[in-house]
C-alpha cells in the first residue's frame, strides 16, 4: 500500500467518507501497517523521532556540521562566552551576516581574563565555508563545513582550552549516541536469550535465573555502575574503555528484558501451535527462534527503546563523575565534567549547554517509545 | 503476619550473602591494590625503593598478600563484632568513617521518597480527574521533562541560579558555622532543613514524574469500575468518591512499587550528594573507589544493598496493611 493511500485512511473516521473507507479495510492492513498508522497518530512521537533523526544526522556527519576541529585548541582564547552571529549592523541589513571580533580585557577586581565585542572588528560568517581540514569517517579528506568565519566564531562558547563548545557537542554526540544504541543491542541480545532459555526449559535453570535477576535488581544502579566502571583499567584505549562502558551499562539492564520476554515466552509455550510444531518434528532451536521469539519482538523493540534514555543517562552520570569515557574521546557527558566544579559553572555557565542535547535526545527516546508501546498493540482500542 | 516477616527476613540471609560476595568480588577486580599506588607515590616522592620493605610491611599487615577467599571470610566473619575492616586512606575502621554518613543518607533517601509519594498521589489524582483538560497535558508533558532531565544536572542549575539571585550559596547540609558545631541544637535542626529542601527537590523529581503517570492510569482505570458508579449513585459526593473509594483502590500499586523506586533514589542521592557536596556515602564510595580502598567501597556498597532489602520488606508490609485483601499465609 502506498505512503498516499494510508494517509487517506486516516482521515476517514473524522470526515465520515464511507468510500475511501470502504476502499481499505484495516483488517487486510499487515501488522506493521497498523503499528504504524497507530504510531503516526502520537504527535509528540513525531516529534520526538523528528529530533532523534537531526541529532543522529548531525552526530553523522559531525565533521561537516562543527565549525571547527574538536580538538583545536587556543591557548589564548580560553573560556570565551557563546559569540552571536548578527544580521544588522549599525549601517542596516547585512549580508553575509557576521560576528564582531574579541577583545581580551583583564577585570580590575579579581584580575579575570574578560572577552567583549569588538564592534570595529566584523568577521563574515558564510555557508560551506572552507576551515579546518578533516577526514569524513577517517575516510574521504576535505576541508568543508556547513558554516565558518575567518574571524574566531564560537557560537556556544569555549573551555578552558580555548576549544570550541559547538564542535565539541557535535562530535561529543557520536559517543553519547552510541553509547545507548550498543548498550541496548548487548542487553537485548543478553536479555531475550538468557530470557527465552528460562521460560522455554524451566525447572532449575528458571529458579537460578531468576534469583540471578532478582540479586542484580537488588543493587542500586549508580553505585553499581560506579564501582565497575572504576574497575576499567586505566591503560586500556578510547575504544576499549567505549566497549567496556556498554558492558557495564547492559550488564544492569538485560535483567528486566529477560522477565519480561520469560513472562511471554512462558504464555506462548503450550499454545497449539508450539505443539504443532513440536508434533511435526520441530528441534527446540527452529521452535525457539521461527515461534516464540517472533512473538516477543514488538515487546523487546518497545522494552529496548524505553531503555536507551537511561544508559544514556547513566554514560552521562559515569562521565560527568570522571569514571565514564575519558579524553582525548568526547561525549557530551566528558564534556559536563568541566562543569563539575560549581565554582567553574558560575563563571562560564555556558558550560552546563552540553545537558541540552542529552535532555532533548532523553525526552524523544521517551515520547518515542512511549507511543510505541501503545502502538504496539494496536487490536486494542 | 508475623510469620511472613519471619519468613522474608530468612530469605534475605542468602541474599545477603550473595551480595557481599558480589561487593567483594567487585571491588577486587581493578588491576593492583591500594598498596601499589601508594609505593608509586613513594617512589617518587623519594626516588628509589627504599621503601618497598615498609611497604611489603603494610601489605602484609592489611593481609592484601593472602588469597582472596581468605580475605573474604576475613572481612565478612568482622561483621558480627561490627567490624568492617580498616580503610587504607584514612587509617581508620570503616564504621567509623561510615557511622554518621550512612545516618544523613537513610534520612535524604527516606525523605525523598516520602516527598516524592506526597507530591505523585495528589497530582496524579488531579491529573486523573481533569483528563484531556489543558492542565493534564501540561502535567503530562512536565512529566516527560521531569523523567528526562538527570538530577544533577538539576542540582547544578538550581545552585547556579541560587547563588546569581540570591547570592547564597547551597553546599553541603548545613552552613560553615553549624558545620563546626558537634552536636544538635534547635539552630542547628532549622540550618539543616534551610539546605535540606534542594537535595529533596532534586533527588525526588524523576520519581515523582514517573509515579504521578502510574496514579492517573491506576486511578483512570479504578474509576471505571462498578464500584465507583455505586458510590456515585448513592449520591456521595464527588470528592468523596474520588478520595476514599477509587484513590485507596488505586495507590496500592504505587505502594508496592515504593520496594522498586527505592534503588533508583539510593542511586539518585549518590550523584546528587557528590554534586552537591552532601554528607552521604556518595561522595565518600566515589573517593574510595577511585583510590581502590577496597574494604571502605565494599561495605558502602553491601550496606545500599541492605538498605534497599530492608525497603522493600518494609514495602511489602506497608502492602499488607493498606490493602486488607492480601493475605500471606
Amino acid at each position: 500500500m502506498s505512503e498516499h493511500d494510508a494517509r487517506a485512511v486516516d482521515l476517514t473516521p473524522d470526515r465520515g467518507n464511507l468510500v475511501a473507507n470502504a476502499s481499505v479495510d484495516p483488517g487486510q492492513l499487515s501488522y506493521r501497517q497498523l503499528v504504524w498508522r497507530r504510531f503516526r497518530r502520537s504527535k509528540l512521537a513525531l516529534i520526538g523521532g523528528t529530533v532523534l533523526m537531526v541529532f543522529y544526522g548531525m552526530a553523522l556527519f559531525a565533521e561537516f556540521f562543527a565549525p571547527y576541529d574538536a580538538n583545536r585548541d587556543n591557548a589564548r582564547l580560553r573560556y570565551v562566552p557563546p559569540q552571536t552571529i548578527h544580521f544588522r549592523g549599525p549601517d542596516g541589513f547585512s549580508w553575509p551576516p557576521f560576528v564582531y571580533g574579541l577583545t581580551q580585557t583583564r577585570d580590575p577586581e579579581t584580575r579575570e581574563l574578560i572577552f567583549t565585542q569588538d564592534i570595529s572588528r566584523r568577521y563574515p560568517v558564510r555557508l560551506l565555508h572552507r576551515g579546518d581540514p578533516y577526514r569524513l569517517w577517517g575516510i574521504f579528506p576535505c576541508d568543508l563545513h556547513l558554516i565558518g568565519s575567518d574571524g574566531p566564531m564560537y557560537l556556544l562558547g569555549t573551555d578552558r582550552m580555548g576549544r570550541d563548545l559547538l564542535s565539541r557537542i557535535l562530535y561529543g554526540g557520536r559517543i553519547s549516541l552510541t553509547v545507548g544504541l550498543v548498550g541496548v543491542l548487548l542487553s537485548v541480545l543478553l536479555g531475550s536469550i538468557l530470557g527465552t532459555i528460562s521460560g522455554y526449559w524451566g525447572g532449575v535453570v528458571d529458579l537460578l535465573m531468576q534469583r540471578l535477576i532478582e540479586l542484580l535488581s537488588a543493587f542500586p544502579a549508580i553505585p553499581l555502575w560506579m564501582a565497575l566502571a572504576a574497575a576499567l583499567p586505566p591503560h586500556w584505549t578510547g575504544i576499549q574503555v567505549y566497549f567496556g562502558i556498554t558492558v557495564i551499562l547492559s550488564l544492569l539492564g538485560w535483567g528486566g528484558l529477560a522477565r519480561q520476554v520469560r513472562g511471554k515466552v512462558l504464555a506462548m509455550r503450550e499454545q497449539d501451535f508450539v505443539l504443532a510444531a513440536r508434533a511435526a518434528g520441530a528441534g527446540h532451536w527452529y521452535i525457539l527462534t521461527r515461534h516464540l521469539l517472533p512473538t516477543a519482538y514488538s515487546h523487546i523493540i518497545v522494552v529496548a527503546t524505553l531503555a536507551i534514555p537511561g544508559m544514556i543517562l547513566g554514560e552521562t552520570a559515569l562521565s560527568f563523575l570522571g569514571l565514564g569515557i575519558r579524553p582525548p574521546l568526547t561525549s557530551w557527558g566528558v564534556l559536563l565534567e568541566e562543569a563539575q566544579r560549581v565554582t567553574v559553572v558560575l563563571h562560564y555557565p555556558w558550560l552546563l549547554l552540553p545537558a541540552v542535547p542529552v535532555v532533548l535526545v532523553v525526552i524523544g527516546y521517551n515520547f518515542v517509545g512511549d507511543a510505541l508501546r501503545d502502538a504496539a498493540d494496536p487490536y486494542s482500542t | 503476619m508475623i510469620h511472613y516477616i519471619v519468613r522474608r527476613l530468612l530469605l534475605a540471609i542468602p541474599t545477603l550473602i550473595a551480595i557481599s560476595i558480589l561487593s567483594f568480588v567487585i571491588i577486587q577486580l581493578p588491576p593492583g591494590d591500594y598498596l601499589d599506588e601508594r609505593i608509586a607515590q613513594l617512589e617518587q616522592q623519594y626516588g628509589d625503593s627504599s621503601s618497598l620493605a615498609q611497604a611489603e610491611q603494610l601489605r602484609k599487615q592489611y593481609g592484601l598478600d593472602r588469597p582472596m577467599p581468605e580475605r573474604y571470610w576475613k572481612w565478612v566473619s568482622g561483621f558480627v563484632r561490627g567490624d568492617f575492616g580498616d580503610s587504607f586512606r584514612y587509617e581508620k575502621p570503616v564504621n567509623e568513617l561510615i557511622y554518621e554518613r550512612l545516618g544523613f543518607t537513610v534520612m535524604l533517601s527516606v525523605g525523598s521518597l516520602l516527598f516524592t509519594y506526597a507530591l505523585a498521589i495528589p497530582i496524579g489524582i488531579y491529573s486523573a480527574t481533569h483528563r484531556y483538560h489543558w492542565s493534564d497535558n501540561m502535567l503530562t508533558l512536565l512529566a516527560f521533562f521531569g523523567m528526562s532531565l538527570p538530577g544533577f544536572l538539576i542540582a547544578l542549575v538550581i545552585i547556579v541560579v541560587v547563588y546569581q539571585v540570591f547570592g547564597v550559596p547551597l553546599f553541603g547540609l548545613f552552613s560553615p558555622y553549624y558545620q563546626q558545631m558537634s552536636g544538635w541544637s534547635w539552630g542547628k535542626v532549622m540550618d539543616l532543613l534551610n539546605h535540606l529542601w534542594v537535595p529533596l527537590i532534586v533527588i525526588s523529581l524523576n520519581g515523582t514524574a514517573a509515579l504521578m503517570r502510574v496514579m492517573r492510569g491506576n486511578l483512570l482505570d479504578v474509576l471505571g469500575e462498578p464500584f465507583v458508579r455505586t458510590a456515585r449513585a448513592k449520591g456521595l459526593k464527588e470528592s468523596v468518591v474520588v478520595v476514599r473509594h477509587a484513590a485507596r483502590i488505586a495507590i496500592n500499586p504505587l505502594i508496592s512499587m515504593m520496594g522498586m523506586s527505592l534503588p533508583e533514589i539510593l542511586s539518585g542521592t549518590t550523584i546528587v550528594s557528590i554534586v552537591l557536596n552532601l554528607p552521604t556515602v556518595g561522595p565518600l564510595l566515589l573517593q574510595a573507589l577511585q583510590d581502590q580502598d577496597m574494604y571502605l567501597a565494599g561495605t558502602i556498597i553491601l550496606f545500599m544493598s541492605l538498605l534497599l532489602i530492608i525497603g522493600n520488606l518494609l514495602a511489602d508490609i506497608a502492602l499488607a496493611w493498606a490493602d486488607p485483601r492480601i493475605r500471606y499465609e
